[in-house]
């Protein structure tokens, strides 16, 4: 029982975050028209190419001889950009034809 | 100082994510959410690399590499997404939703590879006793390197299904790969899914004495085969589905990486996509009236030479062009039924155009919207939307049900399973269940297809075979050129 009171007192604020983020997503997304759903489903895939920032890290923390870890941090870094980029621009082209519509109705 | 900087713009990243998430969810302001968002991972990536102190105080380094990998991914990414045409954005999404998982898994090998260095092995166990009790040792404390390591081979599994799922996703949309099934596939799923958990019981406990690195290739390649396998047989028609499923997959594996780095910014970033595409996910189902186990097992893909289903077939009646153009110019109401035939053809634009004929010979003219017609929900959406097709004129299927009833003519452009009637009254079929658009209460029903071939989940439609139903085969960008001409020399 001790060791279950460490675990959280040692971790509370990383469980919170989890735990908050858990049920904001789910309240963020609850009530979407589903001529959305493809945008938003893009525009969540380019934010959890958050992950890129795991790869600079690996990457900027790699000896500089270690050419194993640095291509495959190389290619991280070009995957998880590729992600972020692709994923916002793709939504931006999704979203586009919507707002080109509104303002023609203007 | 330079901490507090690094910190805050962790901060603003992730209100970013969270006040863009919102907007996105709301059409007046989604483009908008979707810029919000991007900012704030600009923000929070360039921090990183200018402000990030690794635990002895030491800068990032080699930054020609992770300007090299940003400026590569950037040009590429780019490129790619502007050069996609509207009916490849599913694929698009699948592809980049991979390289994200592809990410993680990397990270997760190179930082095994640190963990391995650093300390020669976790200790081995031998007995049960001892293993369960380095289980409770493991959640006790954070700096434990199992838990270390548990996060680790956590992303790798769930980055590494996730690349590969995505992968086939992203052949079978983009129609080089077929919807295969094994013999007894659920089995050999289920199977290998305990597999990984097993290996990484195993792993984190230490519990099998086998090389722990041998322990960590097993479960990359088993990981793979699970992605590959999983996506494997799931109908091209339930395809959304996966890849938003996916999609909620790759976020909980970018939150392990967030985790591993006590890195805010991911966490929230990975936890946020991943409840809210799990949501996503949901939400989808719900639109085709299945449920996500039914998606998952595969029921589409395995059920083809199962039950039996109603035989359909018998006489169809093919009716000219200039005969349609008639029986269009003189209804009243026309409502025009949009599926993936209308992209694929690229036919938005000459479907407005048709419209606005249409309704300078006084024909009201309105767009059924099924959720998932095309091979996304809202695909239909953007792409008349492209075409400049007025907002108020596409209606949702809820919506539009009863007033077929009160409709001349239906005008189906390349869509199938989603007027299906099968969905209604054969219990049998894959398809049964999900809501179908009830074109059959109009008067007249016109079937613009290429050939009789079955639609995308592979069925045969007795819709086409009613006496009302007229087929009028040809390129849906072709047939409705042909048809404007004919409706502008009347």
């Amino acid at each position: 029982m001790d060791a279950i009171f460490i675990f959280f007192s040692s971790n509370y604020n990383m469980i919170t975050i989890v735990i908050l983020s858990i049920f904001l997503g789910i309240e963020v997304i609850s009530r979407v028209p589903s001529v959305l759903h493809t945008p938003l489903m893009s525009g969540a895939n380019a934010i959890h190419g958050v992950v890129v920032i795991g790869a600079i890290i690996v990457m900027g923390q790699a000896e500089s001889n270690d050419y194993l870890v640095l291509t495959l941090g190389f290619l991280a870094v070009t995957l998880g950009t590729l992600n972020v980029v692709g994923g916002f621009v793709v939504t931006d082209r999704m979203l586009e034809m919507f707002s080109k519509k509104k303002n023609s109705k203007k | 100082m330079q901490n507090f900087i690094l910190l805050l713009s962790y901060l603003i990243g992730s209100i970013s994510f969270i006040v863009g998430l919102k907007m996105l969810s709301h059409p007046d302001t989604a483009r908008k959410g979707n810029l919000y968002a991007a900012v704030g991972m600009t923000i929070a990536i360039l921090a990183t690399i200018f402000l990030y102190k690794d635990d002895s105080g030491n800068y990032l380094g080699n930054y020609p590499w992770i300007f090299g990998g940003l400026i590569i991914g950037t040009v590429i990414g780019t490129m790619m997404a502007k050069r996609v045409q509207m009916t490849g954005m599913p694929q698009m999404v699948s592809l980049f939703n991979g390289m994200g998982g592809a990410c993680a898994a990397i990270i997760s090998i190179v930082e095994f590879k640190h963990l391995m260095h650093k300390q020669a092995n976790t200790e081995t166990t031998s007995t049960i006793t001892e293993a369960l009790n380095s289980i409770i040792k493991l959640v006790t404390t954070y700096s434990n390197p199992s838990l270390i390591l548990f996060t680790i081979l956590l992303g790798l599994v769930i980055g590494t299904v996730s690349f590969f799922g995505s992968m086939i996703a992203f052949g079978k949309l983009n129609g080089n790969l077929n919807d295969r099934t094994l013999p007894a596939q659920q089995v050999i799923n289920i199977g290998l899914l305990l597999i990984i958990v097993g290996l990484l019981a195993a792993m984190v406990t230490g519990f099998t004495g086998i090389d722990i690195t041998v322990l960590f290739w097993a479960l990359f390649g088993v990981s793979a085969l699970y992605g590959i396998l999983f996506v494997m047989p799931i109908g091209g028609a339930d395809m959304p589905v996966v890849i938003s499923l996916l999609n909620s997959f790759t976020g909980v594996a970018a939150a392990c990486g967030g985790f591993l780095y006590s890195n805010p910014v991911m966490l929230t970033g990975g936890i946020l996509v991943g409840s809210a595409g799990t949501i996503l996910t949901i939400l989808m189902c719900k639109a085709m009236n299945r449920s996500l186990t039914n998606v998952i097992v595969g029921a589409f893909g395995g059920n083809k030479n199962g039950a039996a289903q109603q035989e359909v077939g018998g006489a169809y009646k093919e009716i000219s062009m200039s005969d349609t153009a008639v029986l269009m110019a003189y209804s009243k109401r026309i409502v025009i039924v949009p599926g993936y035939g209308l992209a694929v053809a690229q036919a938005q634009h000459i479907c407005h155009e048709l419209e606005k004929v249409l309704e300078e010979k006084e024909v009201e003219v309105t767009y059924a919207i099924h959720p998932v017609a095309g091979r996304m929900p809202g695909h239909m959406n953007v792409l008349l939307a492209e075409a400049d097709v007025p907002y108020e004129k596409l209606k949702e299927m809820e919506e539009i049900n009863p007033e077929f009833a009160q409709t001349d003519v239906v005008l189906i452009l390349g869509a199938n399973d989603v007027v299906n009637p099968a969905a209604k009254n054969d219990p049998a079929s894959p398809i049964y269940g999900m809501p179908i658009l009830e074109v059959e209460d109009a008067k007249h029903v016109i079937v613009n297809k290429r050939s009789m071939k079955p639609g995308y989940a592979g069925i045969e439609n007795a819709l086409f075979f009613q006496p009302k139903t007229s087929m009028l085969f040809g390129d849906a960008k072709k047939v409705l050129q042909d048809l404007v001409a004919e409706l502008k020399a009347l």
